[in-house]
């Protein structure tokens, strides 16, 4: 398994329509994504229970990759989350 | 005549009559079934239909309120297709062998109450739109139109609450304004309301006998007056009229210069708090932002914002500026602006104390942070760097070396930064009284007006017995300003007021005349201002 932190910077956090676009990336690997906030973990390539998570602005999220591609996966993601949150 | 209150969205009058609007919602009953296979079938081909409905309702919004407010119908189609709310679904049909309607009703409920019970004000909202989405499937699968028509006559909606698919499919012409018993300021209906620039609002006990009376709403007072009498109605009309001529007139000013007409071109700025706000700075057509106090990145967080959060939410403003200038003031904590993290002690009088550049030059390694993003930004925009509380040639030189040795890091690594104009906030007497030799070290001074007023009148402005004494007016806070347009001058210098007076309306004249080239004032304030400086 791999995993990166990342502290949200998007002003409004993972909501709706950033949730969408992360769910359409995460769902491009084969390997299982998900978003850890505090004791709370929530799957990657689901919409509702992402936005579940309630992310905002400042929080600070692991994102773990397990799976056969999660090597090019960990690295695509973390571009991903420094890119668009 | 009723009087009822609710939270106004958005200040403005409508008179009309109500239409008290009813959701294609219907009362779902449980069915058995036998065929679970074909049910999901059913299921599933309702929700593509779903889809398409919502992509063309994407494009329809698309053209009629921007792009922003348009993709709650992009997620929505999304939302439709998450893997666990079809899981839910299609198990409710296989192992409860239920009609499709009532599984996904019942999904629905389920999903928008794990949202309701969400603290975040913003998540919360969302669960509206589960229920939206819930009943367009619904409403497929038994044969009826989503959301509905208002009629032909101009009407008052009055709702328990509106989906954005339903306020969407509306006759924009037909909207006076909305009334709704739920909903939050953060709700699409609220953000529809704002852009359409009609009166709203929520939170007032609405009654199903409404439907047809005759209606005032005052989104001013946040007031609903059913079957107003006449004084009411005649008031009512009266504030309309001039509500209506005051905006006609604004709205001409959209896209015009800030020129006199004797032909000085003024920079007529907006003053912002942070990225939500650019929105209105370009609703408000300003020409640039004159004042993006970066203090909020500091004010919202628990600890020291990293150099990563600060370039995003700098790019951001300056993208959506779209080469625009941005004026960014550093970091101006201490005084009545406190963070805990920041750790700054008790001070007997923190106005003249441990704040703004003199904490960014003693604790170089924040304010370095900040520069490096400010630089970063600046290579998508026009940024420019103000630095506050200046009283010494010294300071500004210590900051531009900071500058300096930021861009020598860059250039080594190869990052890209743009060309930085780079200013100081004229706040400080002292300031004023140096600023011809401060004047050769930057490119634009921007006199904050707040601090200078009480620096020069020794006038605290919290302090409510000296009222008597205070004079925002007061002829050597006026001199000053004039010293530093002078001085400014002298050595090439743009100076501008970015200060509560740089909004005084009954100054803009006196500045102008005085010579400064620019103004940066709320958005609010921008086109009643472009009025008075193109009739000068």
């Amino acid at each position: 398994m791999k995993s990166f932190n990342y502290t949200i910077t998007d002003p409004v956090g993972i909501h709706a329509r950033p949730a969408g676009v992360l769910v359409k990336e995460a769902k491009k690997y084969a390997s299982a994504v998900s978003v850890v906030k505090g004791d709370k973990k929530a799957d990657a390539k689901k919409l509702m229970v992402l936005m579940g998570l309630g992310v905002k602005c400042g929080d600070e999220v692991t994102v773990e990759v397990d799976g056969a591609d999660e090597d090019t996966a960990v690295t695509a993601l973390e571009a991903f989350f420094k890119e668009n949150l | 005549m009723d009087t009822y209150t609710g939270k106004s969205i958005f200040k403005g009058i409508a008179i009309g009559k109500i239409l008290f609007y009813q959701k294609g919602e219907q009362a779902v009953t449980r069915v058995k079934i036998q065929d679970a296979q074909a049910e999901i079938k059913r299921y599933e081909d309702a929700t593509q239909q779903a889809i398409e409905q919502l992509n063309a309702l994407y494009e329809k919004a698309v053209k009629e309120v921007g792009e922003v407010n348009a993709a709650v119908f992009e997620v929505h189609a999304m939302m439709l297709e998450d893997d666990d709310y079809m899981d839910s679904i299609r198990n409710m049909i296989e192992t409860q062998q239920v009609n499709a309607e009532f599984a996904v009703a019942t999904t629905g409920d389920n999903f928008s109450k794990m949202f309701a019970d969400m603290e975040d004000e913003y998540f919360s909202a969302r669960a509206a739109d589960v229920k939206d989405i819930s009943e367009r499937v619904v409403n497929i699968l038994s044969g009826k139109e989503s959301g509905g028509s208002i009629g032909d006559e101009p009407v008052i909606i009055v709702a328990d609450d509106l989906a954005p698919s339903e306020t969407v499919q509306m006759d924009k012409d037909k909207l006076l304004a909305f009334v709704t018993r739920y909903g939050s300021s953060n709700s699409h209906t609220a953000i529809l309301a704002r852009t359409m620039n009609i009166p709203a609002l929520i939170g007032v006990e609405i009654s199903e006998e409404w439907n047809g009376k005759l209606a005032v709403v005052d989104g001013y007072t946040g007031s609903l007056y059913i079957e107003p009498n006449e004084e009411t109605l005649a008031a009512m009309t009266a504030k309309q009229e001039e509500d209506r001529k005051a905006r006609e007139l604004l709205q001409k000013l959209k896209g015009k210069e800030d020129v006199t007409t004797d032909g000085r071109k003024i920079r007529l700025y907006a003053n912002i708090g942070g990225v939500k706000d650019v929105a209105n700075v370009l609703a408000n057509d300003a020409a640039g932002i004159g004042l993006f106090r970066s203090e909020f990145l500091y004010l919202e967080s628990e600890d020291y914002p990293n150099e990563e959060a600060q370039f995003q939410a700098y790019k951001t403003v300056a993208e959506n500026m779209a080469g625009k200038k941005v004026v960014v003031r550093t970091l101006d904590i201490g005084a009545d602006k406190q963070v805990d993290y920041f750790d700054l002690g008790h001070e007997e009088n923190p106005a003249l104390g441990y704040r703004a550049i003199r904490i960014c030059l003693t604790r170089t390694e924040i304010f370095k942070t900040q520069l490096r993003a400010l630089l970063r930004a600046s290579a998508y925009g026009d940024i420019a760097i103000m630095y506050p509380m200046i009283i010494s040639v010294k300071e500004v030189q210590q900051a531009k070396a900071l500058v300096e040795e930021i861009k020598q890091e860059l250039d080594e690594k190869g990052i890209a930064y743009g060309n930085v104009e780079q200013g100081i906030m004229i706040e400080t007497p002292a300031a004023v009284m140096i600023s011809e030799e401060l004047a050769k070290e930057v490119d634009f001074f921007s006199i904050g007006t707040n601090d200078l007023t009480q620096y020069t009148l020794a006038i605290d402005r919290q302090n409510m017995k000296l009222d008597t004494f205070y004079d925002a007016h007061h002829p050597a806070v006026l001199r000053m300003i004039q010293m530093t347009i002078e001085n400014g001058h002298k050595h090439g210098c743009w100076v501008g007021i970015c200060g509560e007076l740089g909004a005084d309306m009954t100054l803009t004249k006196t500045f102008i005349e005085m010579g400064i080239d620019e103004l940066s004032v709320s958005p609010s304030f921008v086109l009643p201002i472009r009025k008075i400086i193109r009739e000068m």
